[in-house]
């Protein structure tokens, strides 16, 4: 049984198709690239995932149990297995750093603060964000904003982590430091989803990677496959514009 | 002119006459505040009503569109009247006061909730996303994560609606609610000076309206940080 199975997901705004039968399927611990050009859906297929976006169309499986996107029970259920963590971060700007990670521990889940707060340090301090514990996010720089929300998103134990892009709004030399924190993440055993055009860092930590591109999946294998020896014509064009420079 | 105030002062600062004083600033700012402050929380109400999404409230909120975009059109001197004759009817012996702040209470939810309508929008989409992944659910969304971020955008335009209100409350004297610009009247009719009953007055809102503004600023600066 797969981790994580998606079966023909489809997707639309208004009359705008943007997932057009997404077919996948992850295995524990798996780290899954999605690449491919802009508005290919890559992005729309995470937060269709995880319930920001309602699907159209296809299933969802979490270890062989269907996600119903219409049920708020379900999404509760899928939510406490399933984090996410956006291009633009999206920490609570009114809450410290303690208090994003803690918060919904605390409160939504009703773990003892004094625990929740022990975890969340341990998070912090393997994101390298500890001493920012006091902080509010404003006073910090994008770098360090995501790699809170890694932590935030972690606090919650998730079994399947999605990240979106987390690298592209930050200053390049702020790259590496987030690049660096998810990659130490890989070996958590944790299933990742990873949109990003970071082609390197894809290629390194992923088990296998997607191409996407109008809406479906062009080609679905090893990274050395996508990179070195695509079958598609299409992922040969996008990689090889890709890796010109 | 200021012989003759010089020579009515002693006559004008009688004890009778500053708890006259004293009562009318009590029902000004009486119907000030509480008006404000249903205003306020039905205001809440109606900004987070008017945001909702679900189809089953559609009849409510199209009923709470209409009634904030009339109200906010109708001079607040005819909402007083209209309040006078819908209500007097109905309920027999209902004092003047009571009328003009129901009126009150009408018009400042209908204003307020555009101010805190403005300030739920004012936080970005994206906080609301990540309280949704994170499982809070609507109510634990707005109380932790969009009120307190919205705070800092409703609270000045808010506050200078209520102090602006102090002075807009003086047409309930149209109706015989002795407020303050009632109780002036009724202190020249008694003879004293138009300058000095009026300038009574005066000092009377500048004493309600100022401590307002001053506390306005303050709570302001608080909120400026997180």
């Amino acid at each position: 049984m797969h981790h994580l199975e998606i079966h023909n997901l489809s997707s639309a705004y208004g009359s705008h198709q943007i997932l057009r039968g997404v077919t996948l399927e992850a295995d524990r611990g798996e780290v899954i690239s999605l690449i491919g050009p802009s508005g290919s859906g890559k992005s729309t297929l995470l937060r269709v995932l995880i319930g920001l976006t309602p699907p159209t169309d296809g299933q969802v499986f979490v270890a062989g149990q269907p996600v119903d996107y219409m049920s708020r029970k379900s999404l509760r259920a899928l939510r406490n297995r399933m984090s996410i963590v956006f291009q633009q971060y999206n920490l609570f700007q009114n809450m410290t750093v303690m208090r994003n990670v803690t918060v919904a521990p605390v409160e939504i889940r009703r773990r003892p603060r004094a625990e929740a707060e022990r975890d969340a340090r341990a998070w912090l301090e393997k994101v390298g964000m500890a001493h920012k514990h006091d902080a509010y996010p404003e006073n910090l720089s994008g770098g360090q904003q995501q790699r809170v929300a890694i932590a935030r998103a972690l606090a919650m134990n998730p079994e399947i982590l999605l990240l979106d892009e987390v690298t592209s709004a930050l200053d390049p030399e702020r790259v590496n430091e987030v690049l660096d924190t998810i990659r130490s993440l890989t070996s958590e055993g944790i299933t990742m989803v990873i949109v990003s055009h970071e082609m390197a860092f894809v290629r390194e930590v992923s088990t296998r990677v997607a191409m996407m591109d109008e809406g479906r999946i062009v080609e679905y294998g090893s990274p050395a496959q996508i990179f070195d020896a695509p079958r598609e014509q299409r992922t040969r064009d996008f990689v090889s514009k890709i890796l010109r420079h | 002119m200021f012989d003759r105030i010089l020579q009515e002062a002693p006559e004008f600062l009688t004890v009778e006459n500053l708890v006259f004083l004293a009562e009318a600033a009590g029902r000004t700012l009486g119907m000030t505040l509480i008006g404000c402050s249903v205003g306020m929380v039905l205001g809440l109400l109606i900004a987070v009503l008017r945001q909702s999404r679900a189809r089953a409230l559609l009849p409510l909120r199209a009923v709470v569109i209409l009634y904030v975009e009339t109200f906010r059109r109708i001079p607040f001197l005819v909402i007083i009247f209209i309040v006078l004759f819908v209500i007097e009817p109905l309920v027999p012996g209902v004092s003047l006061l009571g009328i003009a702040t129901v009126a009150v209470c009408l018009l400042s939810t209908a204003f307020l909730s555009e101010i805190v309508r403005a300030g739920l929008e004012a936080v970005p989409r994206q906080q609301v996303e990540g309280a949704r992944t994170l499982n809070f659910n609507e109510l634990q969304t707005l109380v932790k994560v969009i009120l307190p971020q919205a705070w800092r955008v409703i609270l000045p335009p808010a506050a200078a609606f209520v102090v602006m209100f102090i002075k807009d409350t003086s047409l309930a004297s149209q109706i015989g609610v002795i407020e303050l610009t009632f109780a002036g009247k009724m202190l020249v009719n008694r003879g004293f000076s138009p300058v000095l009953g009026f300038g009574a007055i005066l000092a009377s809102y500048f004493l309600l309206s100022y401590p307002l503004s001053r506390l306005a600023a303050a709570l302001e600066k608080r909120l400026a940080s997180p």
